[in-house]
């Protein structure tokens, strides 16, 4: 069964369609990556797999049920353009808030360990607000990674990270792999992004130009993708 | 032919407009109103036809929430406008009338102080569309606030009339009597401005198509 | 069901924390019901036994003006860091989400309202306690009926133009009735008259308002965010 599962998905915006009939797939312990330029529909794309809105045809599936489930949405971990915490509460606060309305049996060991993992240790009684912004990023990292899901959706992970948040993210999505886990992810960066990625998805005006494996062309160079299947 | 169909319910509601004003002016004076009391027959129609477009407009909230089809958005918006704006002509002959009859152009009655906070329920629903960009987004929000709004009418009605009754006044309409003759024409006459609601409604609803067209063309203008 | 209760006081408690550490919203409150209040003295004489009559007015007028403020923030504090985001992918649902802000807020409308009775009181020369409990009681039915909408017309301004103007636009007329049931209940209990056979009709029609809004809220609040 595909972990990420996009079946003739259309998604509307009035009657103008940001989505046309994308078929995607991502096997479990896959990395795809979605490449293309602004307004191809990468984040349409991201937010609908993530469940945020519902397609206006077609099916998503994750593992084989809707991202809506509430069982579904344990199995997700979702990085946006915003942090997603809280700025007035603290580091611990946040993530054992996440924790709690994830269920976790522990969700206070399980923050603690989190924020030892990105670094932020030291400073889990501060407030976000007085945070830095690569620390805010390493805690919007480990607020996704906290309840353990199998599959990452990132919309644009690298764009506004530091090198030191960029080092932790890259790690974190090796040892995921390497742990079997499923990553979807929208990316400008192609030359972190096509490093980490086992497939690549080119869209343009939201609809797939090219879905296949990475290859040896890609990582050499990174705009060969576009150069043989974009627009030009 | 959708062309046709709406020159012939606009023909109908004109000429039986015409007929319903010559027959009205031909009425005697009423007994202790006079001529004033003639203003029922496009007061009371008009909030009819404004009940109505309430209703419609709730229930195509509930089948765009459903289908999310956006043709019920576009009627439940040009319902409610064209409902505004029925209700805004029942608020004014409603308060001319007052003025005839009480000397004053608003006494807090309880028909007319519901329907102008009605009016202030819908009138909210349109500013909420103005203030939303995105198509979809648009069209659910507003959905569920004209749900909301649908809701509260009768209890705003009652809640008003509560709290008129614990304040007498005199009654709209009091002392007036409607000769059975008159309840034919009333009929019509109910009939005709409903006619002319669904003209406007349909007129309006066209509107609303092309807009979304050029909504969604422009779109597609700016993903070249 | 318990876990739906855990996970309403955990979005509860976090709005309720989040909100005390700046105490931005409840100052800004405060101090608009202390200068409403003020402004309104100087608009009635406030000796003049009719001022006393018209006060159940008055009072739900400051209420829901300084409710409005606070109701604003509720989910304007979600947005900043795009943290409904995070909220809509937890594994929780619309419902709980919805209750535990609504919850939030109810509890912090009531602080202010509570803190401005007393002050009302004074500045009026109100005794408001004659009918305590029953007083306590058309509050706590008014407040909830004012939180329920105005949590959900919250959620439908969030992202918009003119956000903080919108939702009274919206709120207000919807709220019609359950203010003027709540000010003329406050009005007869403020004057030391009890509620009876001829005033309850007001009681029964603020528990159905904040019945039925509370349902349709929970029934349609996923679809707000989950959208189209």
């Amino acid at each position: 069964m595909n972990a990420v599962g996009v079946e003739g998905v259309w998604k509307f915006y009035g009657d103008y369609p940001a989505l046309r009939n994308v078929e995607l797939s991502a096997a479990p312990g896959a990395c795809l990556a979605l490449i293309g330029r602004n307004g191809a529909g990468k984040t349409t794309l991201l937010r609908t797999i993530a469940g945020f809105s519902r397609p206006g045809k077609g099916k998503i599936t994750i593992f084989g049920n809707s991202p809506r489930d509430t069982e579904t949405r344990r199995l997700m971990g979702f990085i946006g353009h915003g942090i997603s915490v809280y700025d007035e509460l603290s580091a611990l606060e946040n993530l054992t808030l996440f924790g709690k309305l994830y269920g976790l049996a522990d969700p206070k060991k399980s923050a603690l360990e989190w924020l030892e993992r990105t670094g932020l240790e030291r400073v889990k009684d501060g407030l976000v607000r007085e945070f830095s912004r690569g620390m805010r990023q390493r805690l919007a990292v480990a607020r996704a990674f906290l309840h353990g899901p199998k599959v990452l959706l990132l919309d644009e992970p690298f764009t506004a990270l530091d090198d030191r948040a960029i080092a932790v993210l890259q790690r974190l999505l090796r040892e995921a792999l390497a742990d079997g886990k499923t990553i979807v992810m929208s990316t400008h960066q192609l030359r972190e992004a096509l490093e980490l990625a086992t497939h690549v998805a080119l869209l343009n005006r939201g609809q797939v130009a090219f879905h296949g494996p990475r290859t040896a062309e890609m990582v050499a160079d990174p705009g060969w993708v576009y150069a043989r299947y974009g627009e030009g | 032919m959708r062309n046709k169909i709406l020159y012939i319910i606009g023909a109908a509601a004109l000429l039986l407009l015409a007929r319903d004003m010559y027959l009205i002016t031909g009425f005697p004076a009423e007994r202790n109103q006079g001529a004033i009391f003639k203003i029922i027959f496009f007061h009371v129609p008009m909030a009819i036809t404004a009940l109505t477009c309430a209703m419609v407009a709730f229930v195509a909230s509930i089948l765009f929430l459903i289908t999310k089809k956006f043709q019920y958005d576009a009627l439940a918006v040009a319902v409610t406008e064209v409902g505004l704006a029925f209700l805004a002509g029942n608020l004014i002959t409603g308060s001319i009338w007052g003025r005839v009859a009480w000397g004053i152009w608003w006494a807090w009655d309880a028909r007319l102080t519901s329907a102008l906070v009605c009016w202030l329920l819908y009138a909210g629903y349109l500013m909420l569309r103005n203030a939303i960009e995105e198509p979809t987004q648009r069209a659910t929000f507003a959905a569920v606030f004209s749900i909301f709004a649908f809701i509260d009418v009768p209890i705003v009605i009652f809640s008003i009339k509560w709290w008129r009754t614990q304040h007498p006044q005199p009654v709209f309409w009091g002392g007036g009597s409607f000769p059975p003759d008159w309840s034919a024409v009333f009929g019509w006459q109910v009939l005709a401005v409903m006619l002319v609601g669904v003209v406007f409604t349909a007129v309006r609803l066209r509107q609303e198509q092309f807009q979304r067209e050029i909504d969604s063309l422009r779109r597609m203008a700016h993903a070249l | 069901m318990m876990a739906f209760v855990r996970q309403v006081l955990v979005i509860m408690s976090k709005d309720l924390r989040a909100e005390l550490r700046t105490k931005e919203a409840i100052n800004a409150s405060l101090s608009f019901a202390l200068v409403v209040l003020l402004l309104f003295s100087f608009a009635f004489d406030p000796s003049e036994e009719t001022t006393r009559e018209i006060s159940g007015g008055l009072l739900w007028i400051v209420f829901a003006f300084a409710g409005t403020l606070l109701l604003n923030r509720s989910f304007a504090r979600e947005l900043e860091n795009d943290c409904l985001d995070a909220l809509i992918s937890a594994p929780i649902s619309g419902a709980a989400l919805f209750l535990g802000k609504a919850l939030a807020n109810y509890i912090l409308v009531l602080a202010v309202e509570l803190i401005a009775l007393p002050l009302f009181g004074v500045f009026y020369n109100v005794r408001w306690t004659s009918q305590f409990w029953q007083l306590m009681m058309v509050i706590a039915l008014a407040t909830w009926g004012m939180t329920v909408t105005g949590t959900m017309f919250s959620a439908l301004t969030v992202n918009i133009r003119l956000r903080e103007v919108m939702l009274p636009i919206l709120n207000f007329p919807i709220l019609i009735p359950a203010l003027l049931g709540a000010m003329q209940l406050t009005s007869a209990l403020v004057a030391g008259k009890p509620i009876t056979a001829d005033n309850d009709a007001w009681l029964k029609m603020l528990i159905g308002f904040d019945v039925m809004y509370t349902a349709v809220s929970v029934v349609l609040v996923e679809t707000v965010l989950v959208g189209g």
